[in-house]
């Protein structure tokens, strides 16, 4: 029955996979070549499908490995399964995080975590800024700097600080610049 | 009932506009839950943040339930993660059946070429708040510092940096207050 594995495999990933969707890379590599579901080439598409389209990396990518096994019902139990073991555990550790929360030594390890999330999270961008600003396949001047990304980037910085409209906002117009400009 | 369709609806919104892993969810997610609602405050979405990182699973998943379950109880966490969910099923789930490989329509990847340089822009914002936050003296200046650095350079796992910073942040607080033990 392919629906019970597609569910036993996915539930695993979503029970092991620590640190978000890109951690669930290398179980799904290990999927494709323990069953005939998908190729890794295949793989490979669902990455950079699942990187540019809307929503959490993981959710994307385990919808479309689904959907390659069995078709729309297996997108969504793909889904269903990897978000199950999470939603359980978050809910153990959102109770036990508010029966401690005024403990001393919580307080003391979230001053500690609290500029270490935004160190991280200020890397994350700046490999980010590497992948959009950067043309890994051309080397040139400036060792393949993009740069109409380049401009747009330097158009965009000053109004996101400036303006606090919603972030779809300047979702939207990088996308049609992007249309037009041929990015 | 209300209620749950307005949890589901924020986090719909978030789901629609997050391209990337989990983290490139943080702007939207200000946006809905701190700006927006009043839901929490921006400390409490760093905290979140690093517990999410340390879970198991989806970070997306573990960010909703954290803030939704105080909140909003099982079923409001239930809703929120319906919510991030859809749009991804939704989506992913036309372009397979439609389009096969949507990656190779050349205006597709035009527009996405430009929003990841939006998406850039919007994190590093994201990142600024959040540094503005939980840095307030210089343990936490060079907590921030040796994290970003790390990860840059790739040199370890994300969750031993969080578990790492959560024992330099208590050793930290243990210092200052013999310190100021001492003082008197």
């Amino acid at each position: 029955m392919i629906y019970l594995r597609l569910f036993y495999e996915f539930f695993k990933i979503g029970l092991f996979a620590i640190g978000g969707g890109l951690a669930a890379l290398p179980f799904l590599f290990d999927l494709a070549e323990r069953y005939p579901w998908f190729s890794k080439d295949q793989l490979t598409d669902m990455i950079a499908v699942a990187e540019s389209t809307p929503g959490p990396l993981g959710i994307n990518m385990s919808t479309f490995a689904g959907y390659q096994t069995g078709g729309v019902w297996g997108g969504i139990l793909a889904t269903f399964a990897i978000v199950l073991p999470s939603f359980l555990i978050t809910l153990l550790v959102s109770r036990f995080l508010h029966k401690f929360a005024a403990n001393p030594l919580v307080e003391d390890a979230f001053y500690g975590l609290r500029p270490a999330v935004a160190g991280l999270i200020g890397a994350v961008a700046v490999g980010l800024l590497g992948i959009s600003l950067f043309d890994g396949a051309r080397q040139g001047l400036l060792w393949g700097l993009d740069y109409k990304a380049a401009i747009l980037f330097a158009a965009l910085l000053p109004l996101v600080f400036k303006f606090k409209k919603h972030p779809i906002v300047y979702i939207a117009a990088a996308a049609v610049v992007g249309i037009i400009f041929k990015f | 009932m209300k209620r749950l369709l307005q949890i589901f609806l924020a986090f719909f919104r978030v789901g629609a506009l997050t391209f990337g892993g989990g983290y490139t969810m943080l702007p939207m997610l200000q946006r809905e839950t701190v700006d927006k609602t009043g839901w929490i405050e921006e400390d409490q979405l760093s905290d979140y943040y690093a517990l999410a990182q340390c879970q198991p699973g989806l970070i997306a998943v573990n960010i909703a339930v954290l803030i939704c379950r105080p909140l909003f109880g099982v079923s409001g966490a239930a809703a929120a993660v319906l919510g991030i969910a859809t749009p991804s099923l939704l989506v992913i789930l036309i372009i397979a059946v439609c389009l096969g490989n949507a990656a190779h329509l050349p205006w597709l990847g035009h527009a996405f070429a430009g929003v990841r340089v939006a998406v850039a822009v919007l994190v590093i914002q994201a990142a600024l708040r959040l540094l503005k936050n939980g840095v307030q003296d210089k343990a936490t200046a060079v907590i921030a510092a040796v994290s970003f650095i790390v990860l840059l350079l790739d040199a370890v796992n994300p969750v031993l940096i969080i578990l790492a910073a959560a024992l330099a942040g208590i050793g930290a607080r243990r210092l200052t207050k013999r310190r100021e033990g001492s003082g008197k």
